[in-house]
């Protein structure tokens, strides 16, 4: 059983039990599922700064900041106790391409060459770290939604809007992977 | 938590699964979202159908979405954020309980992008 646990688990396991969470939520309480709110509570909850956006009572929507702890708690989880103990397995095309950008595929499920603190206070750390980060926050809201509120919870209940936005999450991730990031790693 | 292990065992938080979704090279991401949203709008659907309530007995609510061009622009800027970091909000959270520490920072740079978006938001095309 831990056996079969321990290895990664496949895409329609994942895709199920992620698409759960929309009922789970809307029935324990008629909840949206919709992960990069929790941005927004803490900024409300921290540094509201006499913003109006952040002028709302926070503490309603505190499920949404036990959720993402609970999501950070599971990280710990399944790395402590469930970790799968052969490395990641890299689609050969994706790991050729990443060789020829100088980013060589360890055994870990990020790149040791860029997600580690040594690179925290150089050129690369500010990209990959504070400028990603921060498209994410800054993208997502004004976007209003990230990948489980537009993606998941929007197309479930078939918003138009969150269609679009999905796209253009894609053709977002497209042009950087594709256009940007062949120049971005001869730079850094 | 249970949705921070899913992440982390089926690779979803890994960077490579995203430089492998944006590349086609694999199917992986593809499969997880688009059953997600099968799954979702399956139960959706039998929510409406059979007026299912909540835990507590009321009314399930969908809030309409009104389009405005933020999902356009400020979507194509989360897709730039998306490949660079590897990870949407939820994973992101994961990677630190992962161990990735440095990730942190992405975190804090996030939740200062949030912050901006809500200085600017009165200037912004919506």
């Amino acid at each position: 059983m831990l056996e079969i646990i321990q290895k990664p688990w496949p895409w329609y396991v994942a895709g199920v039990l992620i698409g759960l969470t929309v009922p789970a939520l809307l029935l324990l309480g008629n909840k949206h599922f919709g992960i990069s709110s929790a941005f927004r509570h803490i900024c409300a909850a921290c540094i509201p700064a006499n913003i109006s956006f952040f002028k709302y009572d926070w503490k309603r929507e505190r499920w949404n900041l036990f959720f993402v702890g609970g999501v950070l708690l599971g990280g710990l989880v399944a790395t402590q106790f469930l970790n799968n103990p052969n490395p990641i397995q890299v689609s050969e095309k994706t790991a050729h391409a990443l060789q020829a950008l100088h980013i060589t595929t360890d055994n870990e499920l990020m790149p040791a060459s860029i997600f580690s603190f040594e690179n925290l206070f150089s050129l690369k750390g500010l990209v990959f770290f504070v400028l990603g980060g921060f498209l994410v926050g800054f993208g997502t809201r004004y976007a209003g939604g990230c990948t489980s509120g537009h993606s998941i919870m929007g197309l479930s209940t078939l918003q138009w809007p969150s269609l679009v936005a999905t796209c253009c999450f894609m053709a977002g991730g497209f042009v950087m992977v594709h256009l940007v990031f062949p120049w971005l790693m001869r730079v850094l | 938590m249970l949705f921070g292990i899913v992440f982390v065992k089926a690779e979803i938080i890994s960077w490579y699964r995203i430089q492998e979704m944006f590349r086609l090279h694999s199917f992986h991401m593809y499969g997880v979202i688009g059953t997600a949203v099968g799954v979702g709008m399956l139960s959706v659907w039998l929510i409406k159908k059979f007026k299912i309530k909540t835990m507590q007995g009321e009314t399930v609510v969908f809030h309409k979405r009104q389009f405005h061009w933020g999902n356009v622009i400020g979507g194509f800027l989360f897709g730039l954020g998306w490949a660079i970091t590897g990870a949407c909000p939820g994973p992101l959270f994961a990677q630190i309980g992962s161990g990735f520490l440095v990730v942190i920072v992405t975190l804090l740079s996030a939740v200062a992008g949030t912050w901006l978006y809500g200085l600017l938001q009165n200037k912004l095309p919506h």
